[in-house]
């Protein structure tokens, strides 16, 4: 797994070419990527920083194929999916993507393991098996005990534990986490980003937005964004 | 494998709604009372018309029946004293309609005569009933012992006499009384058979053996009774004098009832003086039967349709407060992968679940008022298997077409927006 995630690093995952988003308030525009050129290797692990309203959420929400661009092109893995239609970028979310987020987004009246089943159960596993990659996950992430806990009975960081366990589920390339720390404490936070960088120590690329430095500082490369456009890199080539 | 994934997604949907165990219920109460009452109505309209319509197919589709009546003006002077009352059919009548009319194939002349019975040790007041031997294939009277009169007996005026069931219980007769003579007023008569009884009236016809009824034949009943029977009616003395009572008429085909009937009709028009006879068409009383049921399951689906619209209408608002409630479960899980036809056959599937366990509650308390209602009150009634299938068809239909537009509400939210969603 490592050896082959080593193998294919250096290749370029993501790529944007002069991408675009703009919104029209009524009729004014508001250019939320204004013009974005970029590209991610395999295995890297982005911080996505800038002000706010400089466009970090819009570009997740873009690269995590929950959006689609006013004008430009991106290509995932290889495949140009500016152009999908809603069907084709949910089953690009469900075949090579995760999501972390800031306030968790677990479904509150599922259990810890049907929350982890969830993305197994659109991929349209068998109960038996996807129940097993359940506990195995949530062993993973330290949470073999609260399998059959709701949400609601979990602190913070453990939900957020499962959040990344339900992440991994579908064994993507890519996982976005937008601010993954932003609603846990210092120490919690410490824990999540170490699991974080453990996760991309086995190959896997992932992009994180924040505004923390002490967070961004976990990623081995970061991007800063202003008024839609990049900024500066510091650490990607 | 299809199977097995809707039967998941379907347990899944149970899943959700058990977690809201009262509101779910709740939700379901305007389809259980919907289609509880759909099944209820059902069953009571379908027994009632099914009593009227078996009473009135007894007295046979393809027959006309005459009765004999007392006109207006008879009734009227008959209180008289010891006054002699003369109306009613004559065996002149029937012999003429029997030879008159092409599509008649048989016809059946009936007398009724009170007179006391006496077998064995046994006394009591009979109905005496003299008719041809084809009246038994107009009615349609099972045989239980013996046999049923016969054209002989008719023509050698032999003294034979047929009983019904429950004639010969009350007589205290059974099989081995076949052949043993039956007293009539003073007149030896030999049983020559029991027939099965039939009881209750249909529409205004009675059927001329409710009572004790004891069936010879005509001519015997004739040349042993005469035509002049005499009662005593609440102290004044009553004379009649009825040459039949009744005729039962059977034509070849039912397009040839009704036009015969009036043919009768006007026959008798014609030959009486007064109004003292009535022709009944058991086809027609069938035929208004069927109308005033038509009518009756016009109302009732009304009603249920629309007591069905207002349980779909309270279906579909408590879903769209639903999908409302639960925009960031639908952005999380579009998020993951879901596509928008997965959260559409899910919230259409949670609704259907909904409206068919409010379907079952409705049919469970559908059957179970008309249960009551017959247990307490004997009035019949029937639940037909349409009376349950229909229920539960329909319902499913209110499941999907209240709860499709949820469903796509559902579908069209924007994950981006429900995930920002608090
Ligand atoms: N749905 C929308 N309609 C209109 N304008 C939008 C919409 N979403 C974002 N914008 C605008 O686009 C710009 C970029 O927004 P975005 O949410 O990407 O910023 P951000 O960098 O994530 O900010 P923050 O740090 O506050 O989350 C902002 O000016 C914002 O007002
Ligand atoms: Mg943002």
């Amino acid at each position: 797994m490592i050896r082959q995630a080593e193998s294919n690093s250096g290749v370029e995952i993501i790529k944007l070419e002069e991408a675009r988003k703009i919104y029209w308030m009524g009729s004014s525009e508001v250019k939320a990527l204004a013009g974005v050129t970029l590209s991610f290797k395999r295995g890297s692990f982005w911080a996505i920083m800038g002000p706010s309203g400089s466009g970090k959420s819009t570009m997740m929400n873009v690269l995590g194929c929950l959006d689609r661009l006013s004008s430009g092109r991106y290509i995932l893995e290889g495949q140009d999916v500016s152009t999908l239609e809603d069907d084709s970028l949910s089953e690009m979310r469900l075949r090579h993507l995760g999501f972390i987020f800031q306030s968790f987004n677990l479904i509150p009246q599922l259990s810890v393991q049907r929350n982890i089943e969830l993305p197994l159960y659109y991929l349209g596993w068998e109960a038996e098996s996807s129940a097993e990659r359940a506990r195995e996950l949530a062993g993973k992430v330290g949470l073999g005990d609260r399998l059959h806990h709701r949400p609601s009975e979990l602190s913070g960081g453990q939900m957020q534990r499962v959040a990344i366990a339900r992440a991994l589920a579908n064994d993507p390339q890519i996982i976005f986490a937008d601010e993954p720390t932003g609603n846990l404490d210092t120490a919690t936070g410490k824990e999540i980003l170490a699991l974080l960088t453990e996760l991309n120590g086995q190959g896997k690329t992932i992009i994180m937005v924040t505004h923390e430095m002490d967070v961004a500082a976990y990623a081995k490369q970061r991007l800063h964004m202003l008024d839609g456009v990049v900024d500066r890199i510091e650490g990607g080539d | 494998m299809r199977q097995i994934k809707l039967a998941r997604n379907i347990l899944l949907g149970i899943e959700d709604l058990l977690l809201h165990k009262l509101r779910s219920f709740l939700t379901t109460l305007g389809i259980v009372f919907g289609v509880g009452s759909v099944v209820a109505m059902l069953s009571v309209g379908e027994g009632a018309s099914k009593e009227a319509m078996d009473q009135i197919r007894k007295l046979g589709s393809n027959n006309i029946i005459v009765n004999s009546i007392k006109s207006v003006e008879e009734e009227s002077t008959s209180t008289t004293h010891s006054h002699l009352a003369i109306y009613g059919l004559t065996y002149e009548d029937c012999a003429r309609v029997a030879e008159t009319f092409k599509a008649i194939r048989q016809t059946a002349p009936v007398k009724l005569i009170r007179k006391e019975g006496r077998l064995g040790e046994r006394a009591m007041e009979l109905r005496v009933v003299g008719t041809s031997p084809v009246w038994f294939d107009l009615v349609q009277r099972p045989i239980v012992a013996g046999r049923v009169l016969i054209a002989s007996d008719d023509n050698e005026r032999a003294p034979a006499a047929v009983l019904t069931e429950h004639g010969a219980r009350k007589l205290l007769a059974a099989e081995n009384t076949i052949g043993q003579s039956l007293k009539i007023g003073g007149d030896r008569f030999e049983i020559v058979g029991i027939v099965k009884s039939e009881s209750g009236l249909a529409g205004n016809i009675q059927i001329p053996d409710q009572e004790v009824d004891v069936y010879i034949p005509i001519n015997v009943a004739r040349s042993y009774f005469g035509d002049i029977m005499a009662r005593m009616t609440s102290g004044s003395f009553e004379r009649e004098m009825v040459e039949l009572h009744q005729m039962i008429v059977q034509v070849d085909s039912t397009e040839d009832v009704e036009p015969t009937a009036k043919g009768i009709e006007d026959m008798l028009k014609r030959f009486h003086k007064k109004q003292d006879y009535l022709v009944s068409v058991p086809l027609a009383l069938l035929r208004q039967a069927e109308a005033t049921k038509r009518t009756f399951n016009i109302v009732l689906g009304s009603i249920a349709g629309i007591s069905l619209l207002v349980g779909g209408i309270g279906i579909m608002n408590i879903m769209l407060a639903s999908v409302t409630e639960r925009t960031r479960e639908i952005g999380i899980r579009r998020a993951i992968g879901a596509k928008r036809r997965q959260i559409i056959s899910q919230f259409l599937i949670e609704t259907v679940v909904l409206s068919i366990i409010g379907g079952l509650i409705g049919i469970g308390l559908g059957v179970l008022v008309p249960f009551l209602i017959t247990y307490f009150s004997d009035m019949p009634t029937v639940i037909t298997a349409a009376s349950i299938v229909l229920p539960l068809v329909i319902s499913f239909g209110v499941g999907i077409i209240f709860g499709l537009y949820p469903a796509i509400r559902a579908a069209k939210v924007d994950p981006i927006v429900a995930l920002r969603h608090e």
